[in-house]
């Protein structure tokens, strides 16, 4: 006997566009639900590599005006080396190399585990005037130093389809370096840029990414 | 003849509460699992030459009550008409006025596009203490063409009339200087009635350009 399939049009709900089918708060009806306001599009995971790329229409990723703010999340990444920060550059769409111009900001608080030594400072060394090189975003994480040592954080990205106004960023991130101190670690800035920015690189200053997840989500404006 | 609907009580999974229905892990039969996620989208407002952009609660379909025990507003891309004009913030606390009292701390890190200065300090001019007037959230926007500001604001609990209400905000900008400039704000409305209003505006002049979006995280 033929199996029967049910269609769009089959449930006791009326069918609306891009909505899911769940059941109600009481569970004795249909309703419709959405997905929520903030969309995973990409998990990245390390495993021994050099770099980390997040671009717009290559596998899967979106980087476009489909969303007005991207957000990465970086959870557990562990460096090869020892001392090193992970970094992050842009390319502007239909541009080749990650070498976008930026200004940025840069500051840190710091504890050792011995209790003995705390900060809270600017950074001078791992800021940018119109640099366009890769922007430190953690502080000098431990690796081979230790199995356990790595950093997590997030980067926010507005408006990188923007061609009117700079891409602006903001980052924080908590590591531990390979000093055995905690450090958050804070930077902002911009894509000094009125073209669009779609591919983002992550890469360590040295060495590869030997583990740990890069997320990009979507937030929606509508 | 009419069509047999099917109902909640169709299919092969148990029905459970607010749950959408997808398939399970194995693809092998269904799961009511699926949740919408915890960040709504509720409200986006679009600067064309505004006096202010304005969220307030049951207005234009706006949520800004006991739904949600937090709201995030995001900033994307706000461009003054007037260069070097100050963005701001205030609430309303009951009534219509948006004067509730505050005390807030402000500070930033800064540096210049031409690399001559690179500071991290607490800012006193851009603080308040049990003032009702607005707080600022960046000072001296530029309004260069290509300038513009983006950023959020977390605000906690507006509904209670138990506690005060805690905000966090972090914007990054640019000054009319070509100083970048990583903004950091917080604070409380130090009231007990509930803030069913929030309103951005410029110093002085209009907001030109840029979206405000409000969601409520569940």
């Amino acid at each position: 006997m033929a199996l029967t399939k049910y269609n769009y049009n089959s449930f006791d709900i009326t069918p609306v566009a891009s909505k899911a089918l769940a059941f109600n708060s009481d569970a004795d009806g249909f309703t419709t639900a959405t997905e929520g306001d903030m969309v995973l599009i990409k998990t990245l995971t390390a495993s021994s590599d050099s770099t980390l790329e997040f671009e717009d229409g290559t596998d899967d990723v979106v980087l476009d005006n489909t969303y007005p703010i991207y957000l990465f999340k970086f959870i557990n990444i562990h460096p090869s080396g020892d001392g090193v920060r992970l970094q992050f550059q842009g390319n502007a769409a239909g541009g080749s190399g990650y070498n976008e111009t930026m200004t940025t900001t840069s500051f840190r608080a710091f504890h050792n585990e011995a209790g003995t030594d705390a900060d809270l400072q600017y950074v001078t060394g791992t800021d940018q005037a119109q640099g366009t090189g890769f922007q430190d975003i953690t502080d000098y994480g431990g690796g081979s130093g230790g199995a356990d040592e790595c950093a997590s954080g997030e980067l926010w990205l507005f408006d990188p389809s923007s061609t009117t106004f700079i891409k602006h960023f903001m980052a924080s991130a908590s590591t531990y370096l390979n000093s055995d101190y905690q450090s958050q670690k804070y930077h902002a800035g911009y894509f000094n840029t009125t073209s669009a920015i779609d591919e983002i690189q992550f890469k360590f200053d040295s060495g590869n990414i030997d583990s740990g997840t890069i997320k990009l989500y979507g937030i929606k404006d509508s | 003849m009419a069509l047999s609907k099917l109902t909640y009580n169709s299919l092969n999974v148990t029905p459970t509460a607010s749950k959408g229905i997808g398939f399970d892990s194995g693809a092998d039969d269904l799961a009511a699992t699926f949740s919408g996620g915890s960040m709504t989208f509720i409200k986006k407002l679009t600067a064309s030459s505004s006096d202010a952009l304005t969220f307030v609660d049951g207005t234009s379909d706006v949520v800004l009550d006991d739904t949600y025990k937090e709201y995030l507003f995001t900033f994307k891309s706000i461009h003054p008409q007037t260069d070097e004009r100050h963005f701001q913030v205030n609430f309303r606390d009951g009534g219509s006025a948006y004067d509730a009292t505050k005390t807030t701390t402000n500070f930033q890190a800064y540096h210049n596009e031409d690399d001559t200065t690179g500071v991290l300090g607490y800012e006193p001019a851009e603080d308040l203490a049990q003032s009702t007037g607005v707080q600022e959230l960046v000072t001296y926007q530029g309004s260069d063409s290509d300038q513009a500001l983006s950023g959020y604001l977390h605000l906690f609990d507006p509904s209670s009339t138990t506690f005060v209400k805690h905000f966090l905000v972090r914007i990054s900008t640019v000054q009319g200087s070509d100083r970048l400039k990583d903004v950091y704000t917080a604070g409380y409305c130090n009231v007990t009635a509930a803030i069913d209003g929030v309103q951005f505006s410029m110093s002085s002049g209009n907001i030109d350009a840029g979206d405000i979006c409000l969601y409520g995280i569940s």
